[in-house]
């Protein structure tokens, strides 16, 4: 079955985000809540999903802007922590991901006394993103070759097939468990590599773990 | 002898694996485009040392690159240089006469230069007025490297009158910019990893340098290179190094120069050395902005490096001690946030006993110093070489020339 040649090759993609500011920024978590109520939805994106290509090597300790800041930066630990575990999977699109972080946030302040604000740290500056779709010029018939590429191509390949597929462009799976079922008719696979979930990892962990769901069906030889 | 410029290809070596390929085919979107860059020089500055080491790579993978100057001379270096203090929030009012001499220059240096191009990029003030004669065609971007969160009212309402005629702004760090009805992006500077100040040199050469400038290699360094000026705070360096003595022996060096037109920087370098004579353990070093190699040298000899600033730029020198696998105690001040990774790549303070008590922690623990300065060089490597740069700037490009069309 790993021998199997696609009827459509799988095109790589890669991508350069540019990052726009949008002069927005917030000292307390109240400011906050009220930017975020009225920000672009590429913005709520920025924060939330492009962090994985910026923090490529490099993994923070929070997997989104929002929860970084509050525990960072304001060092309101307890909201840091809740803003941390929110998971963009769970959620449908980016304005349920938007009424989520704002419902959160609201209610953590109901339950304090005063809004935590900067003392020490930055604000937080509001931007959205704007991503560059490249065409590596690499494309793959088998799972094989598939498992080659993917094991070396850019880590931006890797972030636009899985999380952009699904966090901006709203696709139901992401591009590479689309392309192994549809065109491999590997469904057992392609179910595996959609439940991966790169929200608590990072790009580079995403990729091995692919990697390695691959390498397993190349060596069971099914 | 004059060493030859590097290429593309030749980067392939140290930046993360697959980013030359990716760049020749981002550049795929823009090949033979025309940009023009108009810097104030192209001998002085960080504006020139980046505009150097982007150019000829912009050239390389098919899009056609200018650089034009306004003050070949140096006749107006002093005009930028007071306009700049008073957008950095410097305490000098300007006279009105700056703001019509700005006009006067602008207006006589238009003509000669070639201003047609698919994008044009002023670089800081005293371009920034050349919008008033853009030709109708490509789009016009303002590169601001400075600071201009603060600036003096005058000075910005002065400079924002042109701003805004262009397509799009591009600052280094949100934290400088201003409020503008233009797009704003956000490009951070970066480092050239093969250029004097960051190529690798072996350990022969790192010992004879420090060899010939006075600095033993008996004890961990600590060292802080910047101008002598309040900003970067050497007195509170020293102070820091006297409480990290008490428990580690180790060395300070300090690399810095005070501009003789600066009197408070002159008096601050005369206490720095003064500290120093009586310590033999803490080495001044007056170097000029030539001396690449030699700070490269002493980074690489460093335990660890400080940039302990209370106000601050971007703060390259904190990438180039992190290339060189070394933690970096900074000042959380400018763009040194955004470089170290609290905990992972080094540590930001906020104050001497924080640089002092981190300083400690890591002399204390070698394999803590060799985690983050590892970490450090890799964050680098994904974030703040030459080539980052050069794809923001071909993704500017493709995004205006889009935008455009």
């Amino acid at each position: 079955m790993s021998e199997r040649v696609a009827r459509t090759p799988f095109p790589f993609l890669g991508c350069w985000e540019l990052q726009e500011m949008l002069g927005r920024r917030a000292y307390d978590e109240r400011e906050l809540l009220e930017h975020l109520e009225e920000v672009p939805l590429d913005s709520i994106y920025f924060h939330t999903h492009s962090v994985f290509l910026r923090e490529r090597g490099l993994p923070g300790p929070y997997p989104n802007d929002f929860a970084s800041w509050a525990a960072i930066q304001v060092r309101d630990r307890v909201l840091g922590e809740k803003l941390g575990i929110i998971d963009p999977h769970d959620l449908s699109d980016l304005e349920s991901l938007r009424t989520e972080v704002v419902s959160l946030i609201d209610d953590h302040l109901s339950q304090l006394g005063a809004v935590p604000r900067v003392i020490f740290g930055e604000p937080f500056y509001f931007m959205q993103s704007r991503v560059l779709e490249i065409p590596t010029g690499v494309k793959v018939r088998t799972l094989k070759e598939f498992r080659d590429v993917l094991s070396t191509v850019d880590s931006s390949v890797v972030y636009l097939h899985v999380v952009e597929a699904r966090g901006r462009k709203g696709r139901r799976r992401h591009d590479f468990a689309t392309w192994v079922d549809e065109q491999l008719g590997l469904p057992e696979l392609a179910a595996a590599m959609a439940r991966m979930n790169p929200f608590p990892f990072g790009l580079e962990e995403v990729r091995r773990r692919l990697v390695a769901l691959c390498d397993a069906v190349l060596a069971a030889g099914t | 002898m004059t060493a030859r410029r590097p290429t593309l290809e030749d980067y392939r070596a140290v930046v993360p694996a697959g980013t030359v390929d990716f760049l020749r085919r981002l550049s795929e979107r823009v090949r033979g485009r025309r940009v023009v860059n108009v810097s104030l020089s192209r001998e002085v500055g960080g504006v020139a040392e980046i505009l150097h080491g982007l150019v000829p790579l912009l050239e390389e993978v098919g899009v056609e690159s200018a650089w034009e100057t306004l003050d070949g001379d140096g006749r107006a270096a002093p005009l930028a240089a007071r306009l700049h203090h008073a957008l950095q929030g410097g305490e000098e009012r300007l006279p009105e006469e700056i703001f019509e001499q700005f006009l006067a220059f602008t207006r006589a240096r238009a003509a000669a230069l070639e201003l047609t191009a698919d994008m044009v990029l002023t670089h800081d003030a005293l371009p920034a007025g050349l919008v008033e004669v853009r030709p109708q065609e490509g789009a016009w971007v303002w590169r601001c490297h400075l600071d201009v969160s603060h600036p003096q009212r005058r000075a910005w309402t002065f400079l924002r009158q042109y701003v805004v005629k262009y397509e799009a702004a591009v600052f280094s760090l949100p934290a400088f910019a201003q409020r503008l009805p233009i797009p704003q992006f956000m490009i951070y500077p970066a480092i050239d990893p093969l250029g004097d100040k960051n190529r690798e040199l072996s350990g022969r050469t790192v010992d004879s340098i420090c060899e010939r400038l006075g600095v033993p290699r008996d004890k961990p360094i600590l060292l802080q290179v910047g101008r002598f000026d309040r900003f970067k705070d050497p007195l509170g360096v020293i102070e820091a190094y006297r409480l990290v003595k008490r428990q580690h022996d180790c060395r300070l060096v300090l690399v810095g120069s005070a501009e003789s037109d600066d009197p408070e920087g002159v008096e601050l370098s005369a206490e720095v050395r003064e500290a120093a004579e009586r310590d033999r353990d803490l080495h001044v070093l007056e170097l000029g902005a030539s001396a690449r190699v030699e700070v490269n040298a002493l980074q690489r000899a460093a335990t660890i490096v400080l940039q302990k600033s209370t106000r601050e730029g971007f703060g390259l020198g904190v990438a180039e001690a992190m290339w060189k696998s070394k933690p970096v105690i900074g000042g959380f001040a400018g763009g040194i946030t955004a470089q170290i990774v609290y905990g992972v790549t080094g540590y930001t303070v906020n104050s001497v006993e924080g640089a002092a008590f981190r300083a400690r922690q890591l002399l204390a623990d070698p394999q803590l110093c060799t985690r983050l300065g590892q970490a450090a060089r890799e964050h680098v490597r994904q974030n703040f070489l030459v080539t980052r740069h050069l794809g923001d700037m071909l993704a500017l490009l493709a995004t205006l020339v889009q935008r455009n069309a």
